[in-house]
């Protein structure tokens, strides 16, 4: 079980993510205190510690569009968060099934900041709500990264197999 | 069944005879290009090895492109010290496409890859940029991919798990009119299918106002595809692609051209007649927010951008020095140009542009992305409007969620300098 943190409306660009302005900052280890920096509540929020792994960003359509910058990912993958959006921009989704973000594509989803949500193999139950919506999964092709824990991991096995 | 123009190259890049939309592939990569962001793909880069017992050694150094552009000179001792990481594995590794912070071959990337004859019809070209997109101008299958993704093409050579896209066939038919130029065309086509209307999709061009098109105008409408969503935009290379790799580029074999399966089978096929286009705006804060040029003529501006990897060439500088010449910036406005790279830089001072536009107020900056991303030089005030030949107008993408930006060809930017308002480069009509 898991709670509704932010929810944003369609195309969330990157630069909303992570502005631009903080690109020199690349590290994953340092990129999540920038995350929504001009959503200055929310980052403030985050950066207290006042959100707890595994909470939900819910979105519109399109999430993640633009700039192919890894921090918009990496900047909610430290912090765990979850985004389930109707759909995502290509690179960033991308982008997130490499690093381990969870991603979620729901066409239909309904929720609202505050709405409890378990999100099972298929399904996105809003228990607020009292509604349940479709997963659309992800092509196998790309489930065998987050199998393997990310695109490092499984290049690195990639790279291993070559060697031998 | 024919194939379209990214099937044709995914079997190339294969070694197969033929694949299909929605076939998973992993094609060989050609062309693998970075920017300042290098420094995280070396950081990814190192990680795949750890542990490993392995040294980490690039696939094919030849076939690396690094180019600083997005933060040059530097602006912080954070991209200073990242830039400097960067040369030094570039040195260690023996990557030759490097293009550092100089004034004779320096520049934007999207602009390097091209006037080097880096990028040939057929190639798979992959970048840390979404602007990849360019790169479809002369025939290749160009896109953008994250640093991590980046990182695993250097240890392998090779994309993994590419779905081959499905495409849409846009065909541009008749002749532009004055002062309506392909940034006309790429944002009224953004207009009309939206931000995410080629989500996952390639955008292959066709029809006459394309093939009379010269490569310039063609690397616009490419790098603007990606504003639709489109994992691509391409050109069926031609005589004109021969001419560019050959007089520009400099590219001494003659290249092979091609084009789609005249079966191909697209997702989605659209019309336009440019020859009824008017000078476009895309209004804050989406891209696809396009309107006609007299929906929104005569408002308040204070600063105006010339440059970028879309609109920062020879012909765009040319554009707006011969509407500026012997007139003067209205003084509401600073007009800020940034030509896309050192050679077309020395190219306006040798046709005399850049003289005609400094005297007539603007502001020459040195080569690069400049206030294109907002990091770096020309960060706009609160409240303040900017309009710009760039590509993105996102909410604080000019360094300030405060400030507007509206995005137009290079003949509207120039036309409203004089006025300090945005104006139709066509005149009162
Ligand atoms: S000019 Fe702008 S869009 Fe082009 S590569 Fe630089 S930052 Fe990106």
């Amino acid at each position: 079980m898991t709670n509704v943190v932010l929810k944003l409306g369609d195309d969330i660009s990157t630069d909303i993510i992570y502005p631009g302005r903080f690109m020199a900052t690349v590290l994953p280890t340092e990129t999540p205190q920038y995350a929504f920096a001009d959503h200055t509540e929310f980052n403030a929020r985050l950066k207290k510690g006042e959100i707890p792994a595994g909470s939900v960003i819910v979105a519109g359509k399109n999430f993640g569009c633009g700039s192919s910058r890894e921090q918009a990912a990496s900047c909610l993958k430290g912090p765990d968060l979850v985004v389930v959006a109707k759909h995502f921009a290509r690179i960033f989704l991308q982008n997130s099934i490499n690093l381990g973000l969870r991603t979620v594509i729901c066409p239909e989803i309904e929720a609202e900041e505050g709405d409890e949500l378990e999100i099972t193999a298929d399904k996105v139950i809003n228990k607020t709500k009292g509604k349940s919506f479709d997963i659309v999964p992800l092509p196998k092709a790309r489930q065998a990264i987050i199998d393997a824990g990310g695109l490092i991991p499984y290049t690195r096995q990639r790279v291993l197999e070559g060697k031998k | 069944m024919g194939m379209t123009m990214v099937e044709k190259i995914l079997a190339r890049a294969t070694g197969q005879a033929a694949v299909k939309a929605g076939d998973v592939v992993e094609p060989k990569v050609d062309l693998a290009m970075s920017h300042e962001n290098a420094a995280l793909v070396l950081n990814q880069f190192l990680e795949i090895y750890k542990g490993t017992g392995l040294e980490a050694k690039v696939w094919d150094p030849s076939k690396i492109a690094i180019i600083f552009d997005h933060r040059v000179p530097a602006e912080s001792s954070k991209t200073a010290t990242n830039q400097k990481k960067v040369r030094e594995f570039v040195a260690a590794q023996g990557i030759t496409k490097f293009h550092d912070i100089r004034g004779d071959e320096g520049g934007i990337c999207h602009q390097i890859l091209p006037e080097n004859g880096y990028v040939r019809p057929g190639y798979v070209v992959v970048g840390t940029d979404s602007h990849t997109t360019s790169h479809g101008a002369l025939g290749a299958f160009a896109f953008g991919i994250g640093a991590t993704e980046m990182a695993s093409v250097w240890a392998l050579g090779s994309v993994l798990n590419v779905e081959v896209p499905g495409t849409i066939k846009v065909v541009a038919k008749g002749k532009f009119p004055a002062y309506v130029l392909p940034k006309d065309l790429i944002l009224y086509l953004i207009g009309k299918i939206s931000a995410e209307g080629a989500n996952f999709k390639v955008i292959e061009y066709h029809g006459e106002a394309i093939e009379k098109m010269d490569t310039s105008g063609r690397l616009t409408i490419c790098n603007m595809s990606v504003e639709a969503g489109a994992t691509s935009g391409i050109v069926p290379p031609d005589a004109e692609t021969r001419r560019y790799l050959k007089e520009v580029a400099g590219v001494r074999e003659t290249v092979a051209v091609f084009g789609p399966d005249p079966d191909a089978v697209y997702d989605q096929e659209i019309e336009i007649d440019v020859s009824k286009l008017e000078p476009q705006i895309a209004c804050p804060h989406t891209v696809d927010n396009v309107k006609p040029i007299g929906e929104v003529a005569g408002k308040p501006i204070q600063q105006i951008v010339i440059g970028s990897c879309t609109n920062g060439r020879l012909d765009d500088i040319e554009v707006a020095a011969k509407m500026l010449k012997g007139k003067k910036v209205a003084r509401s406005v600073r007009m800020l140009v940034f030509p896309a790279s050192g050679r077309i830089f020395r190219e306006a001072m040798a046709k005399g542009y850049i003289t005609t536009l400094m005297e007539a107020g603007a502001l020459v900056a040195n080569s690069g992305c400049g206030p294109c991303l907002g990091v770096h030089q020309g960060a706009l005030g609160d409240g303040e409007t900017a309009l710009s030949t760039t590509n993105r107008n996102f909410k604080g993408r000019m360094g300030n969620p405060n400030s507007e930006v509206y995005l137009c060809s290079p003949a509207v930017a120039a036309a409203s300098a004089l006025t300090g308002v945005i104006t139709d480069p066509r005149g009162d009509r």
